[in-house]
């Protein structure tokens, strides 16, 4: 009786600890965005999208700062999705099974969670240095490295989750390899694509370590893509770390900013792929 | 294709006169040749661009190994200056010093390695919990929120933990508990000298801390994905059996999923051990190797985070640009050796 007693009392043990990692584990979790929201939402005000970021100790907006990070995302994301999805591609539907597709998605699957500290290193060290300075450009390059890692991925895993038999029938009717591919796997997995898109978007939208040596920053409206950018992630670094109150409530205005997008695009994401999770 | 029956639509008859049947049939004699040159051509065309799409996937493959090769390559090529002056010496060296041009990589290594370690001891135990507790014991109903909450929390940015360490947690432990550390570890050997002060707030600890956090969601989600592998059948064999909840979780669950519960736990290693932004903010970027984890201390991301653009003088920068590769090659053993976990438990549940 007293060993059925002690496995029962381990049993509350263990579950009670579970219990108590969860309610810890999600308080945490929740303080941090309930700060967050509350000391974003104090600092929003039209002036935020409509002035530039001040100099020490006056008062601004952050419109530069969200201008340079849409330009760079948009660049980095139209550059990083065609080459990941045409890796993606291949590996689903040309090399399946080839020692090169084994490869690339283990290094893939490496860069997916690699220090993106290193990528920054990595294009200064080919981009930035060669030119001379800073810029715009290079940063947009920096993200597109982040973005194809995870295109890669979700492009492979909606392909491979089309029915085979969908490319039989086509080529049954006598469509050519790419046929098959574009017009029957692409538009079957048409939903898990933009997925991947809308995931690295997130991604790379709260980069801050591959930016600060590659676009850096500017303090100015700026459009010239050769020369250094704002952006939002870089201004929050500099800010938060300033001693000034007005900087730093714009850093926690535009941290909340990057979480509200960042949510929006995770949340877009999942209900695209909800459809599919349930079909299969 | 070669055919003189005429055509259905004209043997309907709506009108059509003899004539215009005369012609149909003229022109479907006549069209073999021409439809079977379109036939080559657009065949042709079609095996054209077929191997074309097929010559464009695969170099796009190859092109994401080369930037894997690239990233290595030009690490080591920016960083070979420092390699000569420093050589196999920069790994031990706890010197860092911009004027005299002397650097050396212990103190942010040690930094690295000595955060992640706090980070891990946090998050694992915490993390491996509430995957049971979503596997095994969250009610239903709360079962998806609770999930699909902690994978969105995954993806915030780093940021957000460091400006968040930065304003709120680090003044937190610096008037709550680190004087409560300090004091109720002071007499005791080795405690006092890990727990010494003053309180700054900020230093190791604290980004330990964060980075806990930070990791938490992803090892919670990878283990409880894991968790999910296990067949209902073995579990329902051992409550059959009369096993407790905690007795199926430890003798069935776990040793069912530990590889790949391994490979989650590296995974998150991974991270904190290359993570940037949340800690940059609150680990005081101090180059030098302390006994007390309430001091600050440097990891090899916030010292080239804080330190890069301001780089002057070329070794100063092959140098951070060094760090940098070490940290590369660090996080590449702990990651490969996390996917390759992985992917031995993908295969077992296939």
């Amino acid at each position: 009786m007293s060993l059925y007693a002690s496995r029962r009392s381990a049993n509350s043990v263990a579950t009670t600890l579970c219990w108590v990692a969860a309610i810890f584990g999600l308080a945490w979790l929740f303080v941090i965005l309930g700060v967050l929201l509350y000391e974003g939402v104090r600092g929003l005000s039209p002036a935020v999208f409509s002035e530039m970021t001040p100099p020490p100790g006056s008062a601004g907006g952050l419109l530069n700062a969200i201008a340079g990070s849409l330009v760079m995302t948009a660049i980095g994301v139209a550059v990083g999705t065609p080459l990941g999805m045409l890796a993606g591609t291949y590996m689903a539907e040309y090399g399946r099974y080839t020692k090169l597709t084994m490869v690339v998605r283990f290094i893939n699957d490496i860069l997916l969670s690699a220090p993106s500290i290193v990528v920054g290193l990595f294009v200064y060290t080919i981009l930035v240095h060669p030119m001379g300075h800073f810029s715009a450009i290079s940063g947009a390059v920096a993200l597109a490295l982040l973005v194809v890692p995870v295109v890669v991925r979700t492009t492979e895993d909606m392909l491979l989750l089309v029915p085979g038999s969908m490319r039989e029938a086509a080529t049954a009717l006598g469509a050519p390899r790419a046929h098959v591919v574009g017009k029957v796997a692409y538009r079957a997995a048409k939903a898990g694509l933009i997925t991947g898109v809308l995931l690295a978007v997130a991604r790379v939208s709260g980069e801050t370590a591959p930016l600060l040596f590659t676009a850096l920053n500017n303090q100015f409206w700026s459009t010239d893509l050769a020369a250094p950018m704002a952006s939002l992630p870089v201004v929050i670094f500099q800010f938060a770390l300033s001693p000034y109150k007005d900087w730093q409530q714009l850093a926690w205005t535009g941290a909340l900013l990057i979480t509200v997008a960042v949510l929006a695009l995770s949340i877009a994401a999942r209900a695209l792929s909800a459809g599919r999770r349930k079909s299969k | 294709m070669f055919s003189i029956e005429p055509s259905p639509r004209s043997a309907n008859g709506a009108g059509g006169e003899a004539g215009s049947d005369m012609s149909e049939v003229v022109l479907q004699q006549a069209a073999p040749l021409s439809v079977a040159a379109d036939r080559t051509r657009v065949l042709s065309r079609l095996a054209l661009v077929d191997s074309l799409f097929r010559q464009v996937t695969r170099a796009a493959a190859v092109i994401v190994l080369v930037i894997l090769g690239g990233v290595i390559v030009s690490l080591v090529y920016g960083s070979w200056p420092a390699m000569k002056a420093f050589g196999f010496g920069f790994l031990f060296s706890q010197s860092w010093n911009p004027v005299t041009e002397n650097f050396g990589a212990l103190p942010a290594i040690y930094g690295t390695v000595m955060t992640s370690i706090i980070a891990m001891l946090i998050a694992v135990p915490v993390g491996l919990g509430i995957a049971i507790f979503l596997t095994e014991l969250c009610p239903y109903v709360l079962r998806r929120p609770i999930g699909t909450a902690i994978e969105l929390l995954a993806g915030i940015p780093s940021i957000i933990y460091g400006i968040w360490g930065l304003f709120v947690l680090a003044p937190f432990l610096q008037s709550h508990v680190q004087p409560a550390l300090i004091a109720a570890f002071g007499d005791i050997p080795v405690f006092s000298t890990l727990f010494a002060g003053p309180p700054y707030g900020i230093g190791m600890l604290t980004a330990g801390f964060i980075l806990a956090i930070m990791v938490l969601p992803f090892i919670a989600s990878i283990s409880r994905d894991v968790f999910e592998t296990v067949p209902l059948v073995l579990k329902e064999a051992a409550w059959g059996i009369g096993a407790t909840t905690w007795e199926v979780t430890r003798y069935v669950v776990i040793p069912y999923t530990r590889v790949g519960v391994i490979g989650g736990v590296m995974l998150g290693l991974g991270r904190a051990l290359g993570e940037t932004m949340a800690v940059t903010f609150v680990i005081g970027n101090a180059h030098k190797i302390s006994g007390s984890l309430l001091a600050p201390g440097t990891t090899i991301s916030a010292t080239i985070a804080n330190e890069f653009t301001e780089a002057v003088g070329d070794l100063y920068t092959s140098a951070l640009i060094e760090l940098g590769l070490i940290l590369f090659f660090i996080t590449f053993v702990v990651l490969a050796i996390a996917r390759y976990m992985l992917m031995r438990i993908e295969q077992k549940s296939a």
